[in-house]
């Protein structure tokens, strides 16, 4: 709602010096959002004067039309001779009123004029346009003025162009705020001045004999006033100041009737509708549409009705989408393009808002009329908004009313809301008395009664005020937040973070410490992104979780891995020259339940039962938390001490044990295959001691790389930490650190390539018995010496007692064990042996 | 060496005469004084220490000496010899002293080469500025509660006093999930907000109830320097009996003071959200311009747009109508609930201009945030 302060000194007596900045914070304060103060005409400087425009010459020769006119500015150039001045719009013709700037002025810009040669003549000064003149965007010529203004006049003062608009976002709950006549209110309160309320008019009653109206459905409409207006002048221009406040507020003048509804539904609130009489065909009737109707809109739109549309109707059906759009059919007719309308029917009515709100998103059609009509408009303002568009179609435009008065009004029970006088104390925590309730509620238009607990009758043009609550809540903000107290809440002691949560701060610490930026990804892909990773067509992930409206056709979906947001982020940042990344992503992917459902919608009176709170989570993807790792370029980076080392395979399985480390977790690592990554290069991640997999990790397979464009041997993991931690962390129970000697033995066993180091460490592990203390493989070979599809893999072992030094024999038959185990269960052949 | 003989006169043995054995003592503390290395030094120990040396062939004498004469002549050697050996250690230590001094500056190296062998990382600073903001509000007895970001519409909506027709509703531009005919009914949306997290707190536990919840929520907005369409929130909850308005205020102004400090004023205005009822918007005074650039055309002041406030986020006192549908009871209880954006606040307290550059993951942004924030 833009409001100009101009227009809102009509309503309240602001003190003369409050600027607008001035009335926007004591809004603020009191709950509007006003968005912006804007200065109109701030840079503008005159002189500025209406001139009558006394020759024209035609220029030929150029590009476009030019014209040398001269134009009486009267005494407003000094001398009383006219003015020279050439001109490039041709809407005007001698003996028109005209704006003219004259040289020393500056226009909004900002702007200077000065006297120049142009087009071989002199000219000292413009003929202006609405648009140079900062008053809109219409662009089509200059401003032809009504004759009335004597050449001279100041034209700043006329026009109105030095202003102050206050732009404000209304709050749903605010309705009647997108009237001055809301607004008004506010800023009298805020200031604690009378308010001069534009709709308290004297009305005529209704009568018999007014336009014809049916209401057939009085809960979708339980208002409806009709007036009627006839003889008007077709050609009546509205005057410059409707304009002005038109365009100030921000609506284009469009032609006096249709301006006219405008102003009036600005003013006080009301969405009027204006019909051409001549144009409706009988009487006007109220429904729901029918299937298959259709209704040709003003803007030209063929529209497709649904049975729940509330329409407009006469005899030949629809004929107005109630309080969104009026139909072509009878739009008031514009006299340049034939005989223009001289009979109005003017409607006030009162529409359901939900139905409003339904229609306007159904029809995509959010019209100045069904913004009001959704959040609430007052019914009881209907007759003043009907009268007041009356008069001023009489007083402008030469009309006469008809004494017919339509006014059909659905019976509207009183609301009274029952209110502890003390219940504003007690939601704010502090004491305002009975008294200061009292006066800030009647302030907002509600009758009050009572002592303790008070009756309370909000006014018609607040439906949002239905609880006690709402109650308390005006009087707390007309009172100022700023004067409630601040306190503490004694809160009792907490438990701090669930073991859950810091598990996943100290795996965010451990990745970070190990070298890793955590970055954040959209969860949206599509289709090509399981394509790049070589997905195949039955691939579980591929079934994921779908928005109806996504940002972007082609991104659909919901991710079941954070690996193609992870990847695409490694992209971004090679191409932008960040060539040795380690990089994370901690959070959600969302898996699609096997059974799908809908969730439910149960009613907000009460708890929903278990039940219902049971498929509300039914219907819901599962949302496991996963952090994942992808890795390219240099992990360790070359220097001048020596040479780094390439990211590999081995570093996406060493963050998984890092992941693993920081979550209080044993992994096992098992040869695995699965896409994206490299078949043979691929780690499955299994909690130790269990059969659940976690998780994969190594080099991508070429291919993905290639079609990611990422470097060669890029690697990456994913954990899903749900799963990691399903059984809590294990509590380490303290080792005993032994004082005696160490007795250290190296073995080197040869194996066939294919038997996972894992399995022949885990075979010496358990060969050598409680005595190792620590077993550490030192170097993996392969070559002429183990001999084809052979590798041999190098450990030392220590050996330690906790009660005694082990003597030679022991650590050597311990060593044997380890060995012999090794052999056992790997076909291990010790080397040199 | 020659055997006892009683009528011996010491004075005859030619090496143990006083002023024999003195110089051959002062021979060696020259000699010791006059080695330049520690290797000419061991050659001066050698010949002036030594099995040979002057002094060991005097001492040797003492042996065939007269009993009455073997006192004299072993305590003129044994002084002797002890000044030598003094002279020696001392003259040893300092030739080491010298030695390693002169080691230590030949190892020297130029320690400002860059050393940077173990690849820096860092964490994301939503997360930490997350747990900084979680940090402090469990520190005051709170607990840190999360849900599910694809939420059903009834806790997003609906239990939050946002029915069907609200038109609070279509303030939110909402992401809604596909139900499995593929239409829109499917009654599961992307979260536009961690308020379903308060409501679902609400239905699992009984009051007193003090929780934060931070996460991530979705909106249909283009990603732009100021509007991302998924970002995070933290919203807080306490639900007990006698919670007031002033508590909320009391609350928020902890929180800014340890996020951002006590020199900046705050504004509290009047605002509408269905879940609150009173409900405001916390402004903080632009710590950039401090109010200086409001209706000042010269001064004018980007990060506030010259408004002179920065928008902190919303709050009040919960409505009762959410307290019914989450089955608390309000003629018992009352709460209060208030929702931060967190890209908003970085964007403040960090001094960033776009908020692209908190999605795109590049990591020249987020190194230098380190591991808290």
């Amino acid at each position: 709602m833009r409001v100009p302060l101009s227009w809102l000194r009509e309503y309240v007596d602001l003190p003369a010096g409050a600027t607008g900045r001035d009335v926007a914070e004591r809004l603020v304060r009191a709950g509007l959002e006003v968005e912006t103060v804007e200065q109109i005409g701030a840079d503008l400087k005159g002189p500025l004067v209406v001139g009558e425009v006394l020759s024209i010459e035609e220029l030929t020769g150029f590009k476009k039309p030019i014209r040398h006119c001269f134009v009486n500015v009267g005494a407003a150039n000094g001398t009383g001779e006219p003015q020279e001045i050439v001109c490039g719009a041709t809407n005007f013709a001698v003996g028109d009123k005209v704006v003219v700037v004259l040289p020393g002025a500056v226009l909004p810009g900002p702007f200077p004029i000065a006297a120049r040669q142009t087009y071989g003549h002199t000219s000292a000064g413009m003929i202006c346009s609405a648009r140079e003149l900062g008053m809109g965007d219409e662009h089509n010529g200059i401003i032809v003025l009504p004759p009335e203004y004597e050449p001279g006049t100041d034209a700043v003062e006329l026009l109105q162009l030095v202003d102050e608009v206050l732009d404000i976002a209304v709050t749903p709950d605010r309705g009647y705020c997108l009237s001055m006549r809301g607004v008004a209110r506010e800023a009298a309160a805020a200031y604690g001045l009378p308010l001069a309320d534009p709709a308290l008019l004297d009305v005529p009653p209704a009568n018999s004999f007014g336009y014809l109206v049916k209401v057939n459905d009085p809960a979708g409409c339980d208002r409806f006033v009709a007036r009627t207006v006839v003889g008007v002048d077709p050609n009546a221009k509205s005057p410059l100041w409707l304009q002005r406040r038109l365009q100030k507020s921000g609506i284009r003048p469009i032609s006096l009737t249709v301006d006219i509804t405008n102003y009036v539904m600005l003013e006080v609130g009301q969405p009027l509708h204006a019909y051409d009489k001549q144009r409706v065909n009988g009487p006007i009737t109220v429904r729901r549409a029918e299937q298959g109707e259709t209704l040709t809109t003003l803007d030209g739109v063929e529209r497709k009705l649904a049975a729940e549309d509330l329409l407009i109707c006469d005899n030949s059906g629809p004929i107005g989408l109630a309080g969104v759009m009026g139909g072509a059919s009878t739009e008031i007719l514009d006299p340049a393009a034939g005989p223009g309308t001289t009979e109005v029917i003017i409607e006030a009515a009162h529409f359901d808002p939900v139905a409003i709100a339904r229609t306007a998103k159904r029809h995509k059609l959010p019209s100045e009329a069904s913004k009001r009509f959704e959040r609430g408009v007052d019914p009881e303002a209907a007759r003043a908004a009907a009268q007041r568009a009356v008069d001023l179609l009489v007083l402008i435009a030469g009309g006469t009313d008809e004494a017919g008065v339509t006014d059909i009004a659905a019976p509207h029970p009183v609301r009274t809301i029952t209110i502890a006088a003390d219940l504003p104390d007690r939601v704010a925590g502090t004491a305002y008395g009975r008294e200061t309730v009292t006066r800030r509620l009647q302030e907002v238009g509600c009758s009050v009664a009572g002592a303790d607990v008070l009756e309370v009758t909000p006014p018609t043009w607040r439906p949002d005020l239905t609880d006690p609550y709402d109650l308390a809540e005006e009087v707390i903000r007309l009172e100022g937040y700023d004067n409630v107290p601040a306190r503490m809440p004694n809160v009792p002691p907490g438990k701090g973070l669930t073991e859950g949560q810091r598990i996943n701060r100290r795996i965010g610490v451990a990745l970070a410490a190990a070298g890793y930026v955590e970055v954040n990804n959209y969860p949206f892909l599509g289709e090509t992104a399981w394509d790049a990773l070589g997905l195949e067509a039955d691939d579980r992930r591929r079934r994921t979780v779908k928005l109806v409206n996504p940002l972007n056709d082609e991104e659909p979906a919901l991710r079941t891995t954070l690996l193609p947001g992870l990847l695409g982020a490694l992209r971004r940042n090679i191409g932008r020259g960040n060539t040795d990344l380690a990089i994370y992503e901690t959070g959600t992917v969302f898996l699609p339940k096997d059974e799908l459902s809908v969730a439910p919608r149960p009613a907000v009176d009460h708890r929903p039962s278990a039940e219902e709170l049971a498929e509300l989570d039914a219907a819901l993807p599962d949302q496991p938390r996963r952090i994942a790792v992808a890795l390219a370029g240099e992990r360790l980076p070359s220097g001048w001490w020596g040479k780094g080392s390439e990211a590999s395979w081995a570093d996406a399985v060493e963050a998984a044990r890092t992941v693993a480390r920081a979550a209080g977790v044993e992994l096992t690592v098992r040869q695995g295959q699965l896409a994206p990554w490299h078949p043979g290069r691929c780690a499955e991640l299994v909690v130790a001691g269990t059969d659940r997999v976690v998780g994969h990790a190594g080099e991508l397979h070429p291919r993905v790389v290639k079609a990611l464009g990422l470097p060669a041997r890029s690697a990456a993991m994913e954990i899903d930490v749900d799963l990691l931690t399903a059984d809590g962390a294990e509590r380490v129970s303290g080792p005993t650190v032994s004082g005696f000697p160490v007795a250290t033995q190296d073995v080197a066993l040869i194996v066939d390539t294919a038997v996972p180091a894992a399995d022949v460490e885990a075979a010496l592990r358990a060969g050598a018995g409680e005595l190792l203390e620590a077993l550490r493989l030192f170097d993996v070979f392969t070559g002429e010496q183990v001999g084809e599809g052979k590798k041999s893999l190098a450990y030392a072992l220590r050996f330690r007692a906790v009660d005694r030094t082990l003597t030679a024999d022991e650590a050597t038959a311990a060593r044997e064990a380890a060995v012999a185990e090794a052999v056992a269960r790997t076909g291990a052949v010790l080397r040199g042996a | 060496m020659s055997a006892p003989n009683k009528s011996y006169d010491p004075v005859e043995v030619e090496a143990l005469k006083p002023e024999v054995v003195e110089q051959a003592r002062d021979e060696a503390i020259a000699a010791f004084a006059a080695a330049g290395t520690l290797d000419e030094l061991k050659q001066a120990k050698v010949a002036h220490t030594g099995d040979r040396s002057p002094l060991s062939l005097a001492n040797r004498e003492i042996g065939a000496l007269p009993p009455h004469a073997k006192a004299a002549a072993g305590k003129l050697i044994g002084q002797a010899r002890g000044a030598v050996n003094q002279a020696l250690a001392k003259r040893q230590a300092e030739l080491e002293a010298e030695r390693d001094a002169r080691v230590l500056v030949e190892e020297a190296v130029d320690v400002t080469l860059p050393f940077d062998r173990a690849p820096r990382g860092a964490r994301h600073p939503l997360t930490t500025m997350a747990e900084r903001i979680e940090d402090t509000f469990v520190a005051m007895g709170y607990q840190v509660a999360e849900g599910p970001e694809v939420e059903a519409e009834w806790l997003n909506f609906d239990a939050l006093n946002l029915g069907p027709d609200h038109p609070a509703r279509s303030m939110q531009d909402t992401f809604f999930v596909q139900a499995p005919d593929g239409s829109a009914d499917s009654g599961v949306v992307l979260r536009t907000q961690t308020s379903p997290v308060q409501a679902r707190t609400m239905l699992d536990r009984e009051p007193p109830i003090y929780v934060i919840c931070p996460g991530r929520v979705y909106r249909t907005d283009e990603l732009d320097a100021t509007h991302t369409p998924v970002f995070r929130q933290v919203e807080g909850l306490a639900v007990d009996e006698g919670i007031t308005f002033a508590d909320l205020k009391g609350t928020i102004e902890v929180l800014v003071e340890k996020l951002i400090g006590d020199h900046l004023e705050l504004r509290w205005r009047p605002s509408y959200f269905p879940f609150t009822e009173p409900s405001a918007e916390v402004d903080l005074q632009c710590f950039v311009c401090l109010g200086a650039s409001v209706g000042n055309p010269d001064r004018p002041c980007r990060t506030c747009s010259s408004e002179g406030w920065i928008e902190l986020g919303g709050c009040g006192v919960v409505n009762p109508r959410v307290l019914v549908a989450c089955g608390v009871d309000p003629n018992r209880y009352s709460g209060f609930a208030f929702g931060l954006g967190l890209e908003r606040i970085l964007m403040n307290r960090h001094n960033v201009a776009d908020m692209r550059d908190m999605v795109e993951g590049d990591v020249r942004f987020t190194l230098p945030f380190g591991m808290e924030i």
